[in-house]
């Protein structure tokens, strides 16, 4: 989510979905929602029959698309020129040039009007590169992406002094610039090195011409979608997009949403109802895991994860580094110091640095693409495996198979028995006796398969993709041997305990003093789900006494608290906000304040400061949300606001009477708080690795040269090309076809908890591939007939589903076909197939290490693999 | 619904004929009365009636966060539905959501320790409590193995690379927090992912 977190400060949906309601236009790009968010699509048809126009942009005519006014087509991959066409119409256009709305939203709340370095060049000039490019190391130094004469620290966990610079004092120092004075900037919109002219020359040759030649979306349709948009956009109207993996996805994911935001930004659109990029995530908790990462590069509530590749030597050198001087980040020395007094107890103190040397430090992109080839290469000897099944999620799958082979030891944490479990005697190499293997007697892995407990059976919170804490109970024993992850973390931790505790290895000190008393209930001894959140929300140390808001957190100790961001929702010791269930009455006011928890401290809609405008006052009646209380001084409406609460609109930092920090120096009309101008950047400076704004490059893999740039693909894109996982070249003649993988209402994901489910398996019992009627003919293909799908990572054999659902496109004078296969298969359960992910390659965007399963290139050909020992039953 | 005893309809041909509604209405009864009624329809019984216990759940598949009503007797779950009450699903499920008690009940369903000796062609069951004991002997072995403490040019690090966790997208916040404090904080793990960045 690093788009949503570069660009307005945290990374999460900033509306909720109920909201989506109240949107005049709805957007949904790299998203097939109605198929895999059905519940959350409800919303989008409300706001259809109150009036709202739906736009779906896709390479594939979907359930969704069906649904919609409007269905723009486009080519898999070529997101950005599509929605680089869109913010070149709109700044460009008659209604956002004279509407006063426009110009009082993006030069209050957004970085339009800030002036950038003198020495930043752009990619229409250097050709699809930025200044500061190094090629040698495959990276940009960003110091000419920077404000003029300041350096911007990133909202980002991984990025508060960018990576970039030599000097990391020289940065610190600059930085300092933000304590002195608002950032440089022209709010006539006119100096030739201020963001809106920069955006002007970047995407002026993002003409609909040049939209219908790179994405293959027909003019009239662009013009179409990029009037509504515009139509929908003001004090009286809101639009909303919704996205989903369909833009994560691919090499330029981070700058996909990037466009996104951007268009919003320029429409007003963000912290308003009906407004806002709802980010429809996958898993029941995925934004809570991301939020309470198990992700290698942060701390619970994105707090940077000490790093041996930045200066992160000790406590107060990293303390120095990562503490922004202005926005919300200032407070960082708060949540570290309570993070840790949370972890170590009384060990932790300001003279042991808190025990900040026990946090290991990372030394590399320890992400899943890198981990599978750390496991291929027997670096990583030991595995837990809890609740994924990377043999089908995974990328290349034969790869992540080969590797698995090779781990000493795995534990499998499932329901079912998965993929991942069975490899060493289901895969097609273990079953196939004339092959290469391995067999189950060449492979040494020594396996566990756990049996897990569902919600129902344990208790605990999920956070949905609206940032919503909701508690599910306990309402049965778990089957047989079937714990939670919860018991399972919890008595593995204390047997560990017991094993370290006579060692005197000052390397066993942090697992020796590791905070571990929660209390247990029944035989089992299950460990209390409640006790966990208390500390999750904080508490005073060592009185334990719950606390009710981040505000209250100190840097000295006196505070614990597990997930800063989490404060508030079990506020006192009898209050679990998160189980909270009271609707609100249809009269209103429609926030649902009282169900569930939303972090931060219960905001619905973030950045709620710019429902109103720059005096405070809302927009519109019809769009009425937060607004300012002259009276009570204060800051009231609908929500809680997400600003500080007291703050006038017309506040303005004094800087004559010295510096400011924190939020003190913002103004009154800086809704984003986590940034450090308080500003919805729309010129991303610092935070991201790829680019200040979103650019069209090809995927890694393309049937074509980049119609816009000479550079191909996007320039610091993570490739590890190696015999296992070889990519194909530009326009390679041997894999001509592209290919987009997707999901199906009726599974979920790895699909182990959908395949083996009677009901589930028998509306989508295998897998299939869909491949538009030009090239089934001319490749002699009938409905139904098996085909095989070739890459040069493996190949699998599929049905065939002839279909129009998939459009070619014709790309500098060639007719491309593009192919679809959902990936949820494999060989165990009731609804089988073969593993799409063998065809996937390892690869990364630049920021987040997400592979580019949406788009790739392939072959395919009649006909059915030579398989004599298959495992799955084929008609 | 559910009908609790079928014997009734066995009585004949002329009680048949007589509970049956319609005749009852085409012959002046109110058809919003009574007459509605017959021998099987008052046998019915609403299908949550033997439930001793609800509990509020969140569905676990997708990211929506749909509330469910699951319903129980004794220990056993007898049937999941949507929460009324939620604004987010309003009573509603999908498919998926739907089948979530399918996926409870699943006589497919894992329940006990399965293991897998080093280069052997099948599984055993074993005991949780040695599986825990095996399990955590060997994260103790390998972290020890390969425990750094400081890289070469005297950084501390205090991590080991040769173990890793995979998975928490679809695990409680209570439990990610507890992989991280465990493997981050307490062994110094740094191979720490899931299903949220890909």
């Amino acid at each position: 989510m690093p788009s949503l977190g570069a660009t307005f400060g945290r990374g999460a949906a900033t509306t909720a979905q109920w909201d989506i309601a109240n949107a005049d236009c709805v957007v949904i790009m790299g998203s097939n929602m109605a198929e895999n968010h059905p519940i959350a699509f409800r919303f989008v048809m409300q706001a259809k029959e109150k009036g709202a126009t739906i736009i779906h942009a896709d390479p594939r005519f979907t359930r969704t698309s069906a649904l919609c006014d409007i269905y723009a087509p486009v080519r898999a991959g070529s997101d950005i020129a599509f929605l680089g066409g869109l913010i070149n119409y709109i700044i460009n256009s008659e209604r956002w040039l004279n509407d006063a709305f426009f110009r009082e939203y993006v030069v209050n709340y957004t970085n339009i009007a800030t002036i950038i370095e003198d020495n930043f060049q752009d990619a229409s000039e250097l050709d699809g590169l930025f200044s500061g490019w190094q090629a040698e190391k495959l990276s940009y130094n960003v110091d000419s992406w920077q404000y003029r004469g300041m350096d911007i620290p990133a909202t980002l966990a991984e990025a508060y002094v960018h990576p970039s610079t030599e000097d990391p004092d020289k940065a610190i120092e600059k930085q300092q610039e933000l304590t002195r004075r608002l950032p440089p900037s022209d709010r006539t919109l006119q100096d030739p090195k201020c963001v809106y002219q920069i955006l002007k020359r970047h995407y002026a040759a993002y003409t609909p011409e040049m939209v219908e030649r790179v994405s293959g979306c027909p003019k009239k349709t662009f013009l179409k979608v990029a009037e509504t948009l515009l139509n929908n956009a003001g004090r009286e109207r809101t639009g909303a997009w919704c996205y989903a993996v369909g833009w994560t996805h691919h090499t330029t994911g981070v700058q996909m949403i990037r466009a996104a935001a951007i268009i919003q930004c320029l429409l007003g659109n963000i912290g308003r109802p009906g407004g806002g990029i709802l980010a429809l995530r996958g898993h029941c908790s995925i934004q809570g895991s991301t939020d309470v990462p198990t992700l290698y590069n942060m701390l619970p509530g994105y707090l940077p994860q000490p790093s041996a590749m930045k200066p992160h030597k000790n406590f107060d050198r990293y303390v120095e580094v990562e503490t922004p001087p202005t926005g919300w980040w200032h407070n960082f020395p708060k949540y570290i110091i309570s993070l840790l007094r949370a972890w170590y107890g009384n060990a932790a103190s300001a003279e042991n640095e808190w025990r900040y040397p026990w946090i290991p430090k990372i030394v590399a992109d320890h992400s899943q693409e890198p981990m599978m080839l750390a496991i291929a290469d027997g670096l990583i000897r030991g595995l837990l495996l809890i609740g994924q099944n990377p043999v089908i999620g995974g990328h290349n799958s034969k790869l992540v198979r080969k590797g698995l082979a090779n781990l000493e030891w795995m534990v499998v944490r499932e329901t079912f028995e998965n993929e991942t479990a069975s490899f060493w005697y289901k895969s097609p190499e273990a079953k196939d006796t004339n092959g290469a293997g391995p067999r189950a007697q060449d492979i040494k892995t020594e396996i566990f398969l756990l049996p897990a407990a569902l919600p129902g059976e344990k208790e605990g919170s999920f956070t949905n993709t609206q940032r919503l804490l909701q508690w599910h109970d306990k309402v049965v024993e778990p089957p047989g041997d079937c714990r939670s992850d919860l018991w399972f973390m919890f008595h593995l931790g204390k047997r560990l305990k017991q094993l370290y505790a006579n060692s005197q290895d000052p390397k066993d000190e942090p697992i020796k003093n590791l905070t571990w008393d929660y209390p247990t209930q029944g035989a089992q001894e299950v460990p209390s789900a409640d006790a966990v959140l208390k500390e999750i929300n904080g508490y005073t140390w060592p009185e334990r006494k719950q606390i009710e808001d981040f505000k209250e957190l100190k840097d000295d100790g006196s505070t614990a608290c597990g997930v800063w961001i989490y404060t508030g929702v079990y506020p006192r010791a009898d209050f679990n906000h998160a189980r909270s269930r009271k609707p609100d009455l249809p009269d209103g006011p429609g926030t649902h304040l009282d169900w569930g928890f939303a972090w931060p401290s219960n905001r619905r809609i973030m950045y709620n400061r710019a429902s109103a405008d720059a005096e405070g006052k809302p927009w519109s009646e019809r769009k009425r949300y937060m607004w300012w209380d002259g009276e009570k001084q204060q800051w009231t409406g609908k929500d809680n606001p997400d600003f500080s609460s007291n703050k006038a609109p017309d506040y303005q930092p004094d800087f004559s009477q010295g510096p400011k920090n924190g939020v003190d120096a913002h103004d009154g009309k800086a809704p984003f708080m986590m940034s450090a101008d308080g500003k919805a950047w729309i010129f991303v400076p610092s935070g991201l690795k790829d680019a200040p704004l979103p650019t069209h490059y090809e995927p890694v893999e393309s049937p074509v040269r980049n119609p816009m740039y000479g550079q191909q693909e996007n320039p610091p894109v993570k490739k590890w090309a190696r015999a296992d996982n070889p990519y194909h070249r530009v326009g390679d003649p041997q894999y001509p076809y592209v290919i987009t993988t997707y999901r199906l209402t009726e599974h979920h994901s790895g699909a182990i908890p959908t395949r083996f489910v009677p009901s589930l398996a028998e509306l989508q019992p295998e897998g299939f591939a869909e491949i538009p009627p030009e090239l089934a003919a001319e490749k002699s293909i009938a409905n139904l007939d098996w085909i095989v799908i070739s890459t040069a990572r493996g190949e699998i054999e599929s049905r065939a589903l002839i279909t129009e659902r998939l459009r070619p496109f014709e790309i500098a004078g060639r007719r491309i076909y593009q192919i679809g296969m959902p990936w949820h298969f494999g060989w165990q359960g009731y609804a089988t197939g073969d593993v799409v992910n063998v065809l996937s390659s390892i690869v990364g965007d630049p920021n987040t290490t997400i592979h580019e399963g949406k788009a790739f290139t392939c072959n395919l050909r009649k006909g059915r693999l030579q398989r004599p020992q298959q495992g799955v039953a084929r008609t | 619904m559910t009908a609790r005893k079928k014997d009734s309809a066995t009585d004949g041909f002329f009680s048949g004929l007589r509970n049956w509604a319609i005749p009852k209405q085409l012959a002046g009864q109110d058809p919003k009365s009574t007459a509605a009624q017959s021998e099987l329809s008052r046998q019915l019984r609403p299908r949550l009636e033997e439930a001793d216990r609800v509990g509020t759940s969140i569905c676990p598949y997708c990211a929506v966060g749909c509330a469910q009503l699951i319903y129980a007797k004794g220990n056993d779950v007898i049937h999941i539905e949507g929460d009324p009450r939620s604004p987010i699903n309003q009573g509603t499920l999908c498919p998926k959501g739907a089948a979530t008690v399918s996926w409870m009940l699943n006589p497919n369903r894992l329940t006990k320790v399965k293991y897998r000796a080093p280069y052997s062609d099948h599984w055993e069951e074993r005991p949780l409590d040695w599986a825990m004991d095996r399990i955590a002997h060997l994260i103790k072995r390998t972290r020890d193995e390969t425990f750094v403490r400081a890289l070469p040019d005297g950084t501390t690090v205090n991590h080991t690379l040769a173990l890793a966790e995979l998975g928490g997208a679809t695990l409680d916040n209570e439990e990610n927090y507890l992989i991280k404090k465990l493997c981050g904080g307490g062994l110094g793990m740094v191979w720490i992912e899931n299903q949220a960045r890909v």
